[in-house]
């Protein structure tokens, strides 16, 4: 009789998963690494890059939060990322089906040299930093999160916006074999317009606080944070940066997002954190840190308003919510 | 029925509705609760209170439907659940989310609309609460008691709607709950117009005799207080 030994799988892979992962979620990933011999038979793609693996970067002290960062298990156990469902735990539960190898992104658009980027080159293009950025979400939560990526800006200066370019549009993957809320349900109910659009001034894209990010809390994006790659556009709400990325187009109209085509009358273009103008149906005034009792108040441009105030200048935030 | 199924029934209904807080507890114990613990609670209590108050209506249509009035003998204790896990869901509310904020609590009940009829719901509920004992039931009278008792279906319909106002887009839990409601509220209304209708096609009998033996099976002395169901 044959007896197959199954391929091994690095010791550090699964430590690392351990540490951070909950009972739950460990069972989970437990049951995907279980699988995972199976599923590399049929996938077999080339470079994995396994979520919880490494990811050098140097700190950039310039971009501190004093808060203590939020528990790492919070941070990829709690999760909005509707390719994977609406509840919390979903991302985290689901995300073992999105394979963030190989991955390309498409820039294009009004730009002189548009270019597909291979996530691994993508990732090399400009020097890795780690910036602690508050997250505050439109349902009224915040965290505090060690990013790893660089300045969407240093895209962009490559691939050379023309003229017209007035916008950036991001689109996230469309593939309902890797995203299961994207299959159309029993009911036809959905839950968003796919592919998951955002959208930013050019301005605003240019920001250097908006960061084109690869990582979190010293490792590779895990599944259910965005891999490979997303933006973080830390002043806004969190459903403004995009996550699984593969295409950046530049554009002179204002993109239509996911939100904004989805409920018009809650969600704006620019969901600037503003603890000033409310959504319709609750108050923005306070959140709740994850990890803390209290509500805490909810900063201006979530705390970034000396960086960021000047691009909204005469501009009334009301309307322009 | 006899005595002992009946206890064996109402203690069924009491484990079935204590689980869902024991679990509760058992997850605060074993820090089970997730990222944000006072979210899941608040939620999972609404969640609960929604379903008992669903069953407790649920009562009265499986005996219009099958002729079963066992079960209307467990509709004041499923009430009274409901009550016990909307009261425990404002507390949360007040105690662990605003931590007795009280100017923005107030302004939050009269600006937004889900949380205006929330509380409305939870208003209407307490003197349903607290009539729910028979000495009360002889006190008001039959009738008086049954139309006070009416505004169980204005609470359930609020209830509905805090969830259906406070969804985001996707979740689609509010549906459902609207759907058995509707379901619900709609077995009545064909049992009330069918019971109408029948009325006047025999001109031998008044209205109310024709209503006498729904009535009935519906009324013991110990199956606890009748009402329009």
């Amino acid at each position: 009789m044959l007896i197959r030994r199954a391929p091994e799988i690095k010791s550090s892979g699964i430590t690392d998963h351990r540490v951070y992962l909950s009972r739950r979620a460990f069972m989970a990933g437990a049951a995907a690494l279980a699988l995972a011999p199976v599923r590399r038979a049929v996938a077999a793609p080339a470079s994995q890059v396994p979520a919880g693996q490494p990811l050098k970067a140097t700190r950039n002290e310039a971009f501190a939060v004093e808060d203590p960062p939020t528990a790492l298990e919070s941070v990829t156990t709690y999760n909005n990322f509707y390719e994977f469902g609406v509840n919390k735990g979903d991302p985290a539960r689901l995300a073992h089906t999105l394979r963030p190898r190989p991955w390309t992104v498409e820039v294009d658009g009004h730009v002189a040299r548009p270019r597909r980027y291979d996530v691994d080159e993508l990732m090399r293009l400009a020097p890795l930093e780690e910036r602690v950025y508050r997250l505050r979400c439109v349902e009224g939560w915040s965290m505090v999160i060690p990013w790893i990526g660089y300045p969407l800006a240093e895209l962009l200066k490559r691939v050379q916006p023309t003229g017209q370019a007035r916008f950036v549009e991001f689109t996230t993957l469309l593939d309902p074999e890797q995203f299961p809320a994207q299959r159309p349900s029993f009911f036809g109910f959905s839950s968003l317009e796919w592919p998951y659009a955002e959208g930013l001034r050019l301005d605003e894209a240019l920001h250097p606080l908006t960061l084109l990010t690869f990582g979190l809390y010293g490792q590779v994006l895990p599944n259910q944070n965005g891999a490979p790659v997303r933006v973080v556009v830390p002043w806004k709400y969190g459903f403004k940066s995009p996550k699984s990325i593969v295409r950046i187009r530049l554009v002179s109209e204002e993109p239509r997002t996911a939100w904004v085509k989805a409920a018009p009358n809650e969600y704006g273009f620019y969901s600037n954190v503003n603890p000033a103008v409310d959504h319709p149906r609750w108050s923005q005034a306070t959140e709740r840190r994850i990890g803390e009792f209290r509500r805490r108040k909810t900063l201006m441009f979530n705390g970034y308003a000396d960086q960021v105030a000047p691009l909204y200048a005469g501009m009334d935030l009301r309307k322009h919510f | 029925m006899s005595r002992r199924t009946r206890i064996a029934l109402k203690a069924a209904v009491w484990v079935a509705c204590l689980a869902p807080l024991a679990l509760l507890l058992y997850r605060a114990w074993a820090g089970g609760l997730g990222a944000n613990p006072i979210d899941y609670v608040t939620r999972t209590l609404g969640d609960w209170t929604l379903r008992i108050l669903l069953a407790s209506l649920a009562m009265t249509p499986l005996r219009l439907l099958f002729g079963l009035s066992w079960p209307v003998t467990l509709r004041r204790l499923l009430g009274l659940f409901a009550f016990f896990y909307v009261c425990l869901h404002l507390a949360v509310w007040v105690v662990l989310d605003h931590f007795f904020d009280w100017p923005q609590m107030i302004a939050d009940v009269l600006k937004r609309p889900y949380i205006t009829v929330g509380v409305l719901a939870v208003a209407l509920l307490v003197p349903l609460a607290a009539t729910s004992t028979a000495r009360m039931v002889k006190r008001l009278g039959a009738t008086t008691w049954r139309r006070l008792h009416r505004l169980v279906y204005a609470v359930a319909v609020l209830g509905v709607l805090h969830y259906l106002w406070l969804a985001k887009k996707g979740v689609n839990d509010p549906y459902w709950y609207a759907g058995a409601l509707g379901l619900l509220l709609g077995i009545r209304l064909w049992a009330w117009a069918r019971r109408l209708a029948r009325g006047r096609r025999i001109p031998g009998l008044s209205p109310a005799m024709a209503l006498a033996p729904a009535r009935a099976s519906g009324r013991g002395p110990d199956r606890g207080p009748a009402s329009s169901g």
